[in-house]
């Protein structure tokens, strides 16, 4: 019988007996995360209520040499929630309680399943909320959103789920249960683990902090005639010393698909459109909002729409928000790539991305965090056509050469995961990697905890640096993909 | 020479005999090596390891003090003449420079462009490199977190010798995982780290002090005008205010005395926001508050000199004026004389103790007993006399320490980077 078999057959022991899923047709609504086009079948799915459900549900894996992979709402864009056919999959979505709200001290203590809104819907009536904001804040879970160190539009002021969790309870792959702390000396473990995609072990508990909500919003939408008149506007915003909240724009198709979307009534005749927030104390915003308009207008915007109202304020968010899903309204398919460069580079970059579009007959719409250089190229194509699906995804990977070329990152928040896994040496050394993999190794000896993602080839913990030969033992074992 | 001696100086790199000035915690190392690259500090690590020789980092030499006694240290590796900024493109507000480089130094050629890292360190003198491996931070910790949350990029020298990297010079990057979080705070027992990339700030257009001094003295009797109680209604009608204060810091020098609250505002209309906050704390503290555009002269500064025992106090705010009381009375009880100040809106105290050795171990007991058993703080001897330090546990008590010494394993297996200078006797 296989391991897995064995391990499923006593599953039913430490779990209650609705938490266990063998049923074909159920398992494969687990098939896949956000990034659809990788699939897999767990090979067995469970829904744990507790911490120690977990921990022993990770103790059981550890004794059967089995893989397993945790999953929270499964709205990640890498796959890294993506399951193992030969593995257990490990889902929080019961464990949505909202433990503790503590004002005075500015934190909250939750499960992994709560949402990321939900923490700011508790908190906002006190006027308080939840910095992190990703896309997906509706539905996305805050123990994916540690696995990934999410950030969202508003980071490029307040900083990423890193900067706003203050302590975790974790489930070791060896099936402990720890508690990390920022407050703790010691190595800054969380801080290591935050981001870590669920190869160090999975969250059970986590402490958030709260931020004070601000005293003014402000949220402008300036057209301009193209995109290089845009990105003056934003080089010379970040030059005069503001620090928005937000600062994004949308090039001409993304505008086109997001009015064919949801009708956002962008300037008619935009070839690009900045969205900027700015927040903080009223005397400030106020401040700052006077020099924003004046260099915007500096750098050709033809309008300028300034929000009145959370309504209004709504209304610009709308196109911007939409943008992803409304490219299918333009195009049958297409790939969102999440790439960075530094803020300085991002013309030549947008230049070379016209140029890839030219050389491979593919069309890009870009959507992006203006103000911390994070691009969001939706590569759009035809998937009935022939060969088209194989030039969108090379364009996809050029975008991503040109990102590390100029000096950027292959992911900016999406996380590395299945998808980009391959890509990690064009930014990283062998010895890079290979030194990340000592803490790998340090938290996960045996490679049990979501194998195969993150890292393209990893050795063998204790295995010694060295020329690779022949296929790698994980990969014989089953226990890793290599690319 | 004898065979190790040989072999560092057959890595080309500037080799010295240790003498005064180089002593680790008391201990002293046989040999000074001053690398200029990362490549020269791997031939250094090379050869260490070839000789197994123990080998501690240092920068501006300025905390060489802290932390726990190493168990050996045959080589101390200074980086003093790793003192250049490597890269800095303002209108990506990000820096990297070598570890060797001051913050002063720093600080002056990001204020040629208008900018800034933004984070106190209240220890004149730190490198890059010592300001990552203690983590230390001053007041504005409160709005812009501490070293390991500005940092984004770091190149760092095992212990065998290979260089890695990891982040970037991008402020959004989430490519593989972030080694500098875990080498910041980790007093050179994983690597020696050989530079670091920041994300910066604009300099604040404006910067204005909120100064009010609680004069009568604090007694054990009198209850009426405490500081507790003062902060008590005080600190949290400043942080809770929407005039977002960039620190709130407090200044109690003798626990028998009067203790200053400072709050700093900065950015625009800071002396308007300023003047706003000061009819909040009005009140409280006895109408006697003031704005200034200059800071106090104690802010952003250890309380103590030197050759004090310095401890440090994390604990949740709202513990705080139950702590201060306990602090005093731990000071009466003990016959140590603390000087307090620090952040009362990050949690973060620096409380630095004069006393005999028997004194100053038994206030470390009795905050210890308060701030770790009562309400779940923490306190750590950052530095302290050998008389002192001998009595007693630097870090308390430390959580995950299990999976810390497999960090260590890992990283160091022989251990020879700054061995027993950190928790646990990593």
């Amino acid at each position: 019988m296989p391991e897995l078999e064995r391990l499923t057959e006593r599953l039913a022991a430490v779990l209650p007996p609705d938490a266990v899923i063998t049923d074909p047709v159920r398992l494969r609504t687990y098939e896949c995360d956000g990034l659809t086009h990788h699939r897999a079948t767990p090979g067995v799915v469970v829904l744990p209520g507790t911490a120690e459900q977990i921990a022993a549900v990770v103790r059981l894996c550890g004794e059967h040499g089995v893989p397993f992979v945790a999953r929270g709402s499964g709205t990640g864009l890498s796959g890294g929630a993506l399951p193992r056919t030969d593995g257990v999959l490990i889902v929080t979505s019961r464990m949505r309680r909202i433990v503790e709200i503590d004002i005075p001290n500015r934190r909250a203590v939750v499960e992994p399943g709560v949402t990321n809104l939900a923490i700011t819907e508790a908190v906002r009536d006190q006027g308080y909320y939840y910095a992190p904001d990703p896309s997906s804040q509706q539905v996305c879970s805050i123990g994916g959103n540690v696995a990934e160190n999410s950030g969202g539009a508003h980071c490029l002021k307040y900083g990423f789920t890193v900067n706003h969790v203050l302590a975790a309870e974790i489930v070791t792959p060896d099936g402990e249960i720890v508690e990390l702390s920022a407050d703790d000396p010691g190595y800054d473990l969380l801080g290591a683990f935050i981001g870590s995609e669920g190869t160090l072990g999975i969250a059970t508990r986590i402490t958030v902090r709260l931020s004070r909500a601000p005293e003014a919003v402000t949220t402008l939408l300036a057209a301009f005639t193209g995109i290089e008149a845009g990105g003056r506007a934003v080089s010379s915003v970040i030059a005069a010393g503001v620090v928005p909240a937000a600062i994004e724009m949308m090039d001409a198709l993304a505008i086109e698909a997001a009015e064919a979307a949801v009708h956002c009534r962008y300037p008619a005749g935009a070839g690009a459109v900045l969205v900027v927030e700015l927040d903080g104390p009223r005397a400030e915003v106020e401040h700052q909002f006077a020099a924003v308009e004046r260099l915007c207008r500096d750098s050709g915007a033809f309008e300028i729409r300034v929000a009145a109202s959370a309504e209004e304020r709504a209304a610009i968010w709308k196109g911007r928000k939409s943008a992803f899903a409304a490219v299918g309204r333009i195009s049958p398919a297409y790939i969102v790539q999440d790439g960075v460069v530094p803020r300085t580079a991002l013309p030549r970059v947008l230049a070379g991305i016209d140029r890839l579009q030219e050389e491979y007959g593919i069309r890009v719409a870009n959507v992006f965090h203006a103000g911390d250089g994070n691009l969001h190229p939706l590569v759009l194509f035809d998937d009935t056509v022939p060969g088209e699906a194989e030039r969108a995804e090379a364009v996809s990977g050029r975008i991503l050469d040109l990102c590390v070329e100029h000096g950027g990152s292959i992911t900016g928040e999406h996380g590395v995961g299945v998808d980009k896994a391959r890509y990690m040496p064009r930014m990283f050394t062998e010895d890079d990697l290979d030194t990340m993999q000592l803490l790998r190794c340090a938290f996960d000896p045996e490679g049990l905890a979501n194998p195969g993602k993150v890292f393209p080839t990893p050795r063998l913990c204790g295995e010694a640096p060295g020329v690779r030969r022949g296929a790698h033992p994980l990969v014989e074992a089953g226990l890793a993909e290599q690319f | 020479m004898d065979a190790a001696g040989i072999a560092l100086a057959a890595t080309g790199v500037d080799i010295r005999a240790a003498g005064d000035g180089d002593e680790v915690a008391g201990v002293r190392p046989r040999r000074v090596a001053l690398p200029e690259s990362a490549e020269e500090i791997a031939a250094v690590m090379r050869a260490c390891a070839a000789h197994d020789l123990a080998a501690v980092a240092t920068g501006g030499r300025t905390k060489l003090h802290w932390g726990a006694r190493p168990e050996r240290c045959d080589v101390l590796v200074d980086l003093s003449r790793m003192n250049r900024v490597l890269e800095h493109t303002a209108g990506d507000l990000v820096v990297r420079a070598q570890a060797g480089v001051t913050l002063e130094a720093l600080a002056d050629t990001l204020a040629e462009a208008g900018q800034e890292l933004a984070l106190d360190v209240p220890v004149p003198g730190t490198t890059v490199g010592g300001l990552l491996a203690t983590g230390i931070a001053g007041p504005r910790r409160f709005r812009y977190g501490t070293a390991r949350d500005l940092l984004i990029g770091v190149t760092v020298v095992l212990a065998d010798g290979t260089i890695a990297r990891s982040g970037g010079k991008v402020v959004k990057n989430v490519a593989g995982y972030d080694l500098g979080k875990l080498f910041t705070g980790s007093y050179g027992t994983l690597g020696v780290i050989a530079d670091a990339t920041f994300r910066l700030h604009p300099l604040p257009a404006a910067r204005a002090w909120v100064t009010a001094t609680v004069e009568r003295p604090v007694t054990r009797t009198e209850r009426v005008m405490s500081a507790a109680d003062i902060l008590l209604t005080a600190v949290p009608a400043v942080t809770e205010s929407p005039l977002e204060p960039s620190a709130v810091e407090i200044d109690w020098p003798d626990v028998d005395g009067p203790c200053t609250l400072a709050v700093l505002v900065e950015g625009a209309a800071a002396t308007e926001r300023a003047k706003a906050l000061c009819e909040l704390l009005g009140e409280p503290m006895g109408g006697t508050a003031e704005v200034t555009e200059e800071p106090p002269p104690w802010w952003n500064r250890l309380p103590s000199p030197d050759d004090d025992t310095l401890l440090e106090l994390r604990i949740e705010v709202s513990s705080l004026p139950h702590m201060l009381p306990a602090l005093r009375e731990a000071a009466h009880a003990s016959g140590a004389r603390p000087a307090i100040c620090g952040s009362l809106a990050a949690g973060t105290l620096h409380i630095g103790l004069r006393g005999l050795p028997n004194e100053i171990a038994g206030f470390v007991g009795l905050a210890r007993d308060d701030a770790e058993g009562m309400y779940g703080g923490r306190v750590v001897v950052l530095a302290a006399p050998w008389e002192a330090a001998r009595r007693l546990d630097p870090w308390g008590r430390v959580g995950a320490l299990p999976l810390m010494r497999r960090v260590k394993e890992r990283f160091d297996p022989g251990r020879r980077l700054s061995p027993g200078r950190f928790v646990g006797g990593i």
